[in-house]
């Protein structure tokens, strides 16, 4: 390998899925010991590059790859892994009963007497391990590891096999922000051997801390790469989206001028992961929650839309008590909860986007006592795919062909069918594209003017600013403060960043 | 390009056909097949026959659509059945009052169906465990109502439902026909369908959008029992007889057996009523013709589970191609 030769070339890559165009001539080079991003909207085409690169697909005929310019054959997963090539998937693959040394080497298990040896397994992982600065043992079982901990596992594997590119897919997801911290640090030490690391992600933030390089797909087109130097969120955001976003977060409604107190939440409890938090949130309002991965925000919307029981606590709606149980006494009064996950606690993926939008009041539009009423519930999801621009050829398509963002707008439309005073969304631009994004931030924007009270979980910092009228910030269960605009100017993230960390406190 | 556009289309147009269709197809070849291979399988009064060998089967599998179709399973309906039917010909003897077996039968299939829903819906117990339990508890309950004997009544005041005809059709299909119509109506027209549905496809996203699952679990539980004693009547009027230890041995598994090759997804959320007619229909044209060809016996069952599993397979098959 020359010293300037590029470790991983692929040219005029193209891929046909019956009669459509997943990638179309796509060539990135990525370099030894970069961090290369690869961004784009959900469907431009990323997730099918990858899975080129590591063989799972074989791409059209035209096409080739070349790891420090010598030809790999396309479509093969053992060349690709052989050759080098680890990929790290939002879904981890661990073994959960067996112990990390065991994952690690899984199926390139040492040998002795035809039996794996496991000392040498054990000897194997733990400078691994070591590198990556793991304070767990080779020994422990899987099952018991962290969310990030099982990430590094995955890392610690790729290393085994002495992988000279790594592809880690979102791999921040379902990371804490400890946990993301901790993982910049490994890409940072494997970047320093010259391994190559490409790092698909939908949060600038992240592009901005890691990425010498960043390529954008956009419709299964290659649009082009950027040196670290050249970084701008304007200028991403126009390359993925193809046109330039002048306003990304919008905030039309009220402002200032709040309505009347819509939700009081007065010592609301579990005993574990939400301790005695009270807060109001007001008709016209956009209220922020923000707060590190597990502070407790999830389990407080939880709560207040009864979906676990509490220990103590009341919730008033409208100035009125009401007793919520279950969550169909939370949509009774008024109160709607969208998920953080999506397909998971949400979404039906095998009905109809029509049936998905409807499922919460068909019962309310029943006629003699139990009948569907399908001309108002076609009315009802026609109506929210032109308002909420799903983009979809019908409403009566499977929910589950959609692309995230436009699963998402048909969840929110469900929420709001019930028509409701409060709307808790969690996490609602999670796994969404760029486009997606700043229309579901329209659709809040809008919720807030028609005077509904609109909770938003996020962990996007920029984004909670951007949309909230105040924020307020959990920490350890707690609610440690309300963060509101600075008269100069909006709400600081410093601010929030100290009080979800608990900095403040100490100060 | 614009033909091998309009060729695309095409194939995509024939795979939506063909999804739709599910298994009718193999049943049409089955049916064929057996005529051309003894001249004497379509004719009014071998179709009759099937369709009276279908009838219980086809109104257990009505029931257990609407279990699997939660994502749960009845294990017990065979041995609900023989309970009803003994209940069922117990009462027939009472003098004066022997229709009354009928609604008496409904109720003892009505209340083991509520039994297993409330332990399912109220206990969280798996409805796998459950329904083992009750096949189990409810057989010895149908030996022990006839001391361990089989029941007779000759005279059984509603007989024509398991040898008469209405308007030349078997009562018999008739109830069957009637309940896969019924099922069709509760499940594709009825808010409580689409729940069932829902329950199926996601359970806990179904309980956040204050769908009331226990109770959904319940019916649909209740239901199983509810035909489960019809099935329990029909048999009963077949026979002019019950017996509390043979009666409906390995019912379920065929009523199991009908409703995945019917296509309904085995965890719950996707299928129809009607892929469970055609799979009940499989199921007795298999046993009818393979009697007519002269198999052995042991042969039949070898054969019925091998075109079973080859069935499935084809299916899971073709959905796949229809997929990517």
């Amino acid at each position: 390998m020359t010293p300037n030769q590029p470790l991983l070339e692929m040219r005029g890559i193209s891929k046909t899925f019956n009669a459509t165009r997943a990638l179309n001539n796509v060539s990135i080079t990525v370099s030894a010991g970069e961090t290369h991003a690869l961004m784009g909207e959900n469907g431009a085409g990323k997730s099918t590059l990858m899975k080129i690169l590591s063989g799972a697909y074989t791409p059209d005929s035209g096409g080739e790859i070349l790891l420090a310019g010598k030809r790999l054959a396309t479509g093969d997963p053992v060349a690709s892994r052989s050759s080098g090539v680890a990929v790290i998937y939002q879904e981890l693959s661990l073994a959960q009963n067996l112990t990390v040394a065991q994952n690690i080497f899984l199926g390139i298990e040492p040998r002795r007497f035809g039996m794996t040896d496991r000392r040498s397994i054990l000897q194997k992982s733990k400078p691994i391990l070591q590198k990556l600065g793991a304070t767990f043992a080779p020994t422990d079982q899987v099952s018991c590891l962290s969310l990030g901990e099982c990430q590094m596992v995955e890392i610690a594997r790729a290393l085994a096999v002495d992988a000279r590119i790594i592809v880690m897919d979102e791999p921040t997801t379902s990371l804490t922000s400890r946990e993301t911290d901790k993982l910049f640090e490994i890409i940072a030490a494997i970047k320093a051997q010259g391994i190559a690391v490409i790092y698909i992600s939908h949060r600038m933030e992240e592009i901005y801390r890691l990425a010498d390089r960043v390529s954008v797909l956009r419709d299964g087109n290659y649009v082009g790469t950027l040196d670290r130097s050249e970084l701008s969120a304007d200028r991403l955001i126009s390359m993925m989206v193809g046109r330039d976003l002048t306003s990304f977060y919008k905030k039309a409604h009220g402002g200032s001028r709040r309505g009347k107190l819509m939700l009081r939440a007065l010592n609301v409890d579990d005993g574990v992961r939400v301790l005695d938090c009270s807060f109001d949130a007001f008709a016209g309002e956009v209220l922020g929650i923000a707060g590190l991965v597990g502070s407790g925000r999830t389990e407080l919307a939880r709560l207040i839309f009864g979906a676990d029981s509490k220990l103590s606590g009341t919730i008033e709606i409208d100035g009125k008590p009401v007793a919520i149980a279950s969550p169909r006494d939370a949509l009774d009064a008024g109160i709607a909860y969208l998920t953080e996950d999506r397909k998971g606690l949400g979404l039906f993926l095998d009905m109809s986007i029509d049936q998905n939008i409807n499922i919460a009041v068909i019962a309310k539009d029943a006629q003699c006592g139990g009948l569907l009423n399908f001309a108002k519930a076609k009315e009802r999801s026609d109506e929210a795919v032109s308002r909420l621009s799903i983009r979809t050829k019908s409403a009566s398509v499977n929910v589950g062909s959609l692309s995230g963002g436009n699963q998402q707008k048909a969840l929110i439309a469900r929420i709001l069918a019930g028509k409701p005073k409060v709307v808790i969304l969690d996490e609602p631009t999670r796994g969404v594209d760029v486009g997606a994004k700043s229309e579901i931030y329209r659709i809040i924007d809008e919720l807030a003017a028609s005077g509904i009270a609109v909770v938003v979980i996020s962990s996007d910092l920029p984004e909670i600013i951007g949309i909230s009228d105040r924020v307020l910030v959990m920490q350890e269960g707690r609610i440690a403060g309300e963060v509101c605009p600075a008269p100069t100017g909006g709400i600081s993230q410093e601010a929030i960043m100290a009080l979800s960390t608990g900095a403040s406190v100490a100060a | 390009m614009s033909m091998s556009g309009a060729a695309d289309q095409k194939r995509a147009n024939f795979r939506a056909t063909m999804t739709a269709l599910g298994m009718l197809p193999v049943l049409v070849i089955l049916t064929v097949g057996f005529h051309l291979l003894t001249g004497r399988f379509i004719t009014v009064n071998n179709l009759s026959i099937v369709m009276q060998q279908a009838s219980i089967n086809t109104v257990l599998a009505a029931g257990m659509t609407f279990v699997i179709l939660t994502g749960g399973i009845d294990l017990s309906v065979g041995s609900i059945l023989a309970a009803a039917a003994m209940v069922g010909v117990l009462v027939s003897l009472f003098p004066d009052m022997g229709l009354l077996g009928i609604p008496a039968a409904l109720g003892v299939g009505l209340i083991c169906g509520l039994v297993n829903g409330a332990i399912i819906s109220a206990l969280r117990l798996p409805p796998f465990i459950v329904t083992l339990g009750s096949l189990t508890a409810i057989r010895g309950v149908a030996r022990l109502l006839g001391n361990d004997t089989t029941v007779f009544n000759a005279e059984l005041p509603f007989d024509f439902i398991g040898n008469g005809t209405l308007f030349g059709v078997p009562w018999l299909a008739v109830i069957a026909l009637l309940t896969i119509a019924a099922s069709w109506f509760v499940l594709k027209r009825t808010v409580l369908g689409t729940w069932i549905y829902a329950i199926g496809g996601n359970a806990e996203a179904a309980r956040l959008t204050g769908i009331k699952v226990p109770r959904v679990l319940l019916f649909v539980y209740a239901t199983s029992g509810l035909l489960a004693g019809l099935g329990g009547v029909m048999s009963a009027a077949r026979l002019y007889a019950a017996n509390g230890l043979q009666l409906g041995q390995a019912y379920e598994l065929d009523a199991i057996a009908a409703v995945i090759l019917g296509g309904t997804s085995f965890v719950g959320g996707v299928g129809s009523i009607w892929g469970t007619l055609v799979g009940a229909l499989i199921i007795a044209v298999l046993s009818n013709g393979l009697i007519l060809v002269g198999v052995s016996d042991i042969w039949q069952y070898i054969i019925k589970g091998l075109v079973i599993i080859v069935a499935v397979a084809l299916d899971r098959f073709r959905l796949q191609g229809g997929r990517t």
